[in-house]
């Protein structure tokens, strides 16, 4: 008995007292930033392993298929840097896409979310977790989110083992072919209204495994996503964050 | 007796100087040395060429440090079939369902030749879907079958679990991969920018990523013949040895959890994050994604992260050496773990287990000893071996690798000299791969050695990358461990083997 007092006193308090304060060291790379600074675009574009760089107006980086490898941020230490902003959860796909010269923190569009969301989930959500091709990062991730650091569950936020006790479906990993006709299953089988989650620059366009033969991404397909969480894995803060104002609790990330 | 061609992990060989043999000879050679268990199967690959299809097998004399290799070439236009090498040696048998699945070569004799991962390009007829898989059965009213997955009650990666059972107890366990399957090997080849391919071998297996991007980085140096500066070698050591704290930390908080302990999973869950935060705090990311380079890297290991990390040890060795002291010697622990899933030394060597699944049958598999890599000569790593082969023994394993590991840490910062500089990651540009050639390219990641092969063409192209994790022989060690166990003990054996998935199917 006393040992075991002596290790819970050894441990403290660990717990994150306010999840949406923490800092996280300046080395994370959470969301690019692009100055205007003139470089060859060519060279640039064509270093990032993914084609998340492209030329519209200017330069711009799709946080939907970097991999956050900052090989960019390396060749072009003027051009490209990362910030250490973990709060990148969004729900418009197209928000992912970061433009020169922008530096403002992700939004979630209030008027997007469907309004049974809040009123049905906004006290208690209970979520299904698919690994369709997932390199088990991600997946190690969100086991964390309930771990006595980040400790989702105080906020009434849960995995749950059956798609019948599931409010919604997350999706980590590019679906792979072979795991196209259970994800559809598992989706199927929880009841409507039910959310939608891509977790991870895999599942949200491929990432490095876009265009491969072994994928069948078809499952997405008009379906309506309800938040997108970019990251190579996500950051567990980046997820609960993103979770809680997509479902209550605060007004912003 | 055959000359084999002999060579070292990451010492690159010409193709023209690898022996090519009948298969009579090919298959005599290699049964012949795997009667000793200081050999044992790093790679059997097979790859088209001109010629036709070429087998290509390497084997690792652990005691003399060396690697060594033969081939067996089936002309093109002859038939694609030899007799199989599985019933000798179980090894064979992953091997040899692979270059089926990708060939369709008949293997006579091995009589389990259905498809491993259901590859995008199989080449097995009449199986369409991977849920067409031929499982094992036993026509009878008495037995009755239990399928699992592919997804499962956690936040894990999907697999299909087969068991065969009479009554409680399980007879049988049929493993059935493939769900994860994302074309890696087939990407490898397409994509071919350096930082396209490091991004790859950093997917492989997420929870590796340290263990394969290296493997990666050492077969790009070797072939380039770059020669790797001391410092970033040791900073390798330091970062392949914080991946292993981290993760074995989590299997001990895992297998808590399987035993019902929650204060051992809770404590030990909450060490797993300074762990991987100090990853954070040196290159951003808790997995270490982005870390390592071929030829160098973009994160040199500064005085500052030597301070950090020697404060963070310090941390660490006082927490977990008090909780692991109590969980190691809890009644409840040790009534749950012990005797429970028993492997022999024999039954592991035979399937040609690696790492901790070796290592907790009393088989002494880690290539930090016997084939060293990045700074690993400098520490003379001493493998932790227990023989009793059950859940306990890989607990224990993975207790005194925490030890070690610790050891290790402190080591290197106290040998490493800051004042040498790192040079960053090398370019494509600045690099020549050398022709016609092959290299090898082991290291030792958590779960085992992991294996990377490389062939390049006359122009020095890599025109063939095999991959080998070691879960792909470990995952039989799960099917055996089942076997006359009830099917209640089935989750506290997975969670002690902790196998990847993705790091199997590719």
């Amino acid at each position: 008995m006393l040992k075991e007092i002596k290790i819970l006193r050894k441990h403290g308090k660990q717990f994150i007292p306010d999840v949406t304060k923490p800092v996280l060291p300046f080395t994370f790379k959470g969301r690019p930033v692009i100055s205007l600074k003139r470089v060859d675009e060519q060279a640039l574009v064509s270093c990032c392993p993914t084609d998340a760089i492209s030329v519209e107006s200017g330069i711009q980086i799709d946080m939907g298929k970097c991999t956050f490898c900052g090989e960019c941020m390396f060749r072009f230490p003027d051009k490209i840097k990362f910030v250490n902003d973990y709060k990148t959860a969004t729900n418009k796909r197209e928000d992912l896409i970061i433009q020169v010269g922008e530096d403002k923190p992700l939004k979630i569009d209030q008027s997007l979310i469907r309004k049974e969301i809040k009123s049905l989930f906004g006290r208690s959500l209970r979520l299904r977790e698919i690994s369709a091709g997932g390199d088990n990062s991600s997946e190690l991730e969100l086991n964390a989110t309930v771990n006595p650091n980040f400790d989702m569950m105080r906020f009434g936020i849960d995995w749950v083992a059956s798609p019948r006790h599931a409010d919604g479906i997350v999706i980590t990993g590019p679906i792979s072919k072979n795991m196209a006709e259970a994800t559809q299953i598992c989706y199927d089988a929880v009841p409507d209204p039910k959310l939608l989650i891509l977790v991870g620059t895999d599942a949200i366009s491929g990432g490095i495994f876009a265009g491969s033969p072994a994928l069948d991404r078809s499952f997405l397909d008009g379906k309506h996503i309800d938040l997108f969480v970019p990251g190579n894995p996500v950051h567990p803060l980046t997820f609960i964050n993103g979770i809680l104002t997509l479902t209550r609790k605060i007004k912003s990330q | 007796m055959e000359k084999l061609l002999e060579t070292k992990n990451n010492l690159p060989v010409r193709i023209s100087d690898i022996p090519v043999v009948p298969y009579s000879k090919f298959f005599e050679v290699i049964t012949f040395l795997l009667r000793s268990q200081d050999f044992h199967i790093l790679t059997y690959l097979a790859y088209p060429t001109s010629e036709g299809l070429k087998f290509i097998c390497a084997i690792a004399d652990d005691q003399n440090k060396s690697i060594s290799i033969i081939s067996h070439l089936i002309p093109a236009g002859s038939p694609l079939k030899v007799y199989s090498m599985m019933p000798k040696y179980d090894v064979f048998h992953s091997f040899e369902r692979e270059i089926h699945e990708k060939y369709g070569v008949e293997f006579a004799d091995n009589h389990f030749l259905k498809p491993i991962r259901f590859s995008h390009d199989m080449k097995i007829q009449g199986m369409d879907k991977i849920t067409d898989y031929p499982f094992y059965k036993i026509e009878t009213d008495e037995l009755h079958e239990i399928g699992v997955g592919p997804i499962h009650a956690g936040i894990i990666e999907p697999g299909h679990f087969r068991f065969l059972c009479n009554g409680e107890k399980v007879l049988h366990l049929e493993v059935q991969l493939g769900w994860q399957h994302r074309g890696i090997e087939t990407l490898f080849l397409e994509k071919k920018k350096l930082i396209q391919r490091a991004t790859l071998a950093e997917q492989i297996a997420g929870d590796s990523a340290v263990g394969h991007a290296l493997a990666y980085s050492q077969a790009i140096e070797s072939l380039a013949g770059l020669k790797i500066r001391e410092k970033l070698n040791y900073e390798r050591v330091i970062a392949l040895e914080i991946e292993r704290i981290g993760m074995h930390i989590f299997d001990l908080s895992n297998l808590c959890t399987g035993a019902a302990y929650q204060l051992g999973n809770a404590a030990l869950g909450v060490l797993r994050t300074p762990t991987i935060n100090f990853l954070q705090t040196w290159c951003g990311n808790r997995f270490a994604k982005g870390l390592i380079r071929p030829g160098g890297t973009n994160y040199p290991f500064t005085r500052d992260l030597q301070e950090k990390l020697l404060s963070y040890l310090d941390d660490l060795e006082e927490r977990y050496t008090v909780i692991a002291d109590k969980m190691l010697n809890l009644s409840d622990i040790i009534l749950r773990f012990q005797q429970i899933g028993t492997l022999t030394r024999k039954q592991v060597y035979m399937i040609g287990a690696v790492g901790t699944t070796a290592k907790m049958a009393g088989l002494k598999r880690d290539t930090r000893w016997s084939h060293p890599f990045a700074g690993y000569h400098e520490i003379h790593h001493d493998p932790v071996v227990f023989d009793t082969g059950d859940i306990y023994a890989r607990i224990q394993v993975r207790h005194y690798e925490i030890l070690q590991s610790i050891k290790y840490l402190r080591r290197i910062t106290e040998i490493m000299n800051y004042q040498n500089s790192v040079p960053a990651p090398i370019k494509d540009e600045e690099i020549r791969l050398a022709k016609n050639c092959m290299t090898i390219s082991v290291t030792e990641g958590w779960r085992g050695e992991i294996v990377h092969s490389a062939i390049t063409d006359d122009e020095g192209n890599i025109s063939y990358y095999k991959i080998k994790d070691p879960s792909q022989h470990n995952w039989w060690a799960l099917a055996l461990s089942l076997r006359n166990l009830e099917i209640s003990d089935f989750p506290i054996n997975n969670k002690s083997y902790n196998l990847s998935y993705c790091g199997h199917d590719l």
